[in-house]
């Protein structure tokens, strides 16, 4: 069972590796949404400090919902999906190895690039190490319930509005969590019940996601 | 085999349960029509001026029961959508469809009227405080099961499908409410307080408790009848509903 999950991530990273322009665009559409905002709101130093943790967070929560129609879509077409949906290895993994390797192409590139956002907003020294910390811990829970809307949509019309729809309100507790932490972390207070927060609900996701979009890819594939 | 059970899923069927649900529609509407009039009569009428807030509190007779039904009506609809699953019936895929206009109905009037409540009593139209936004959010929520709903051709995927996003939903909403609350307590400070309202009256108590009844019971009526349509509409095919049609023409 290991060796097919290894297989399925190993799949899946050679597909992202070929179709490079995917993964970049994702980070391009993060990197653009968090500038348009100094943009919108002017240049002066303290109101960009004040709102850098809220601003990054919703740019990276925008950006990963942006790759979900593409989880299953291209192996809906082809049959692949079918053929998972049929295999022995129980779907709940699979999808959990695939949600995995969706994070490692779409999530981990965002964890990176943030800091250098961060950056630009001049956001507090101290503040960078959790910031990269619960984009590690948050963007994993969101690409898991991601999926469940990407499994519900998949193959409808309008699938791309439709999941901001669906997943977007759900995703709200991570962006609380994630901003707060970041902003108590730049104010000097202290973290640790954010980040145990932030990782109950990346568990929790962990835990029943995988379920939840199993039994959804089985009602979309009937 | 016992044969005297009693069987639980004889209403299950849309064909025993259309007669049904259309006897009971004009009993709720009669009732709920009592009950909102007598609800708003204590409300206008008898239920004494507030010290602080003088007449504008009176909108609380609709708000705060309509706040109650929009959050019922989605456990109520969870529970339907978990049903569907479990016994895979008909009729508690078509009550979850029937049941959400019901339910964002309520959420936008609770939040509309909160809106009217907070302009004369707060100074402004909207706060974000952590009832109004998680009201917002459940707002949200309805939207995205209608719109998914609306999406999907074939009822027996729908139901399914809204079913999954209902239960989903369900398990996120209290996360959602601490969430927010805890949001709210961390970036405002000390801020408008619902909660801190004086002790009520008696009457006022009354006078919601009845509105709240009403409510209930329109729900019902506004329910059975959306889920009758449903129903027509997607046994139309069927032979019971052939009887049906021929009589209303």
């Amino acid at each position: 069972m290991a060796r097919a999950l290894l297989a399925i991530l190993r799949r899946d990273l050679l597909l992202a590796l070929r179709r490079r322009s995917d993964v970049l665009t994702v980070l391009l559409f993060f990197v653009i949404v968090a500038s348009l905002f100094p943009l919108g709101v002017g240049p002066e130093a303290e109101l960009l400090r004040t709102i850098a943790p809220g601003v990054i967070w919703v740019s990276a929560l925008l950006a990963s919902m942006l790759g979900l129609g593409r989880m299953f879509a291209a192996d809906h077409t082809d049959g692949t999906l079918e053929q998972m949906l049929l295999g022995a290895t129980p779907l709940a993994l699979v999808i959990a190895a695939r949600v995995f390797a969706h994070w490692l192409v779409t999530g981990l590139p965002l964890v990176l690039v943030a800091p250098l956002i961060a950056l630009q907003f001049d956001l507090a020294q101290q503040a960078y190490g959790v910031l990269t910390i619960t984009l590690l811990l948050g963007t994993p829970a969101l690409s898991l319930i991601g999926a469940i809307g990407a499994a519900l949509t998949l193959g409808l019309r309008g699938g791309g509005a439709l999941v901001a729809l669906l997943v977007l309100p759900l995703y709200i507790p991570v962006l609380i969590i994630g901003a707060g932490a970041v902003d108590s972390a730049a104010g000097g207070l202290d973290v640790t019940p954010h980040l145990l927060l932030q990782g109950a609900f990346l568990l929790l996701a962990a835990a029943f996601a995988p379920w939840a979009v199993a039994v959804g890819l089985r009602i979309s594939m009937e | 085999m016992v044969s005297s059970r009693i069987n639980w899923f004889k209403y299950a069927s849309p064909y025993s349960f259309y007669p049904l649900a259309g006897k009971l529609v004009p009993w709720f509407s009669a009732a709920a029509t009592i009950c909102i009039v007598f609800g708003l009569y204590i409300g206008f009428f008898v239920a004494p001026t507030d010290a602080q807030q003088g007449e504008a509190y009176r909108i609380i007779f609709i708000h705060v029961p309509a706040a109650w039904m929009s959050m019922f009506l989605y456990l109520i609809m969870a529970f339907w959508a978990a049903m569907g699953l479990i016994f895979n019936t008909r009729l508690s895929g078509m009550m979850a469809s029937a049941l959400a206009p019901t339910g964002a109905l309520f959420t936008f009037i609770a939040l509309w009227t909160g809106a009217l409540w907070g302009k004369p009593t707060w100074g402004t139209w909207w706060v974000w405080d952590a009832r109004l936004t998680s009201e917002l959010i459940l707002l949200f929520l309805y939207f995205g099961f209608m719109a998914l709903q609306a999406a999907i051709d074939d009822p027996r995927r729908a139901d399914r499908a809204g079913a999954v996003l209902a239960l989903v939903g369900a398990v996120n909403i209290p996360i959602i409410y601490f969430s927010v609350q805890w949001w709210n307590t961390l970036h405002q400070g000390a801020s408008v307080s619902v909660t801190g309202a004086p002790t009520m009256a008696a009457t006022m108590l009354a006078g919601m408790m009845v509105m709240a009844f009403g409510f209930w019971f329109y729900s019902f009526a506004a329910v059975l009848i959306r889920v009758r349509c449903i129903m027509l509409e997607r046994e139309r095919r069927n032979d019971w509903t052939a009887q049906y049609a021929e009589r209303t023409q």
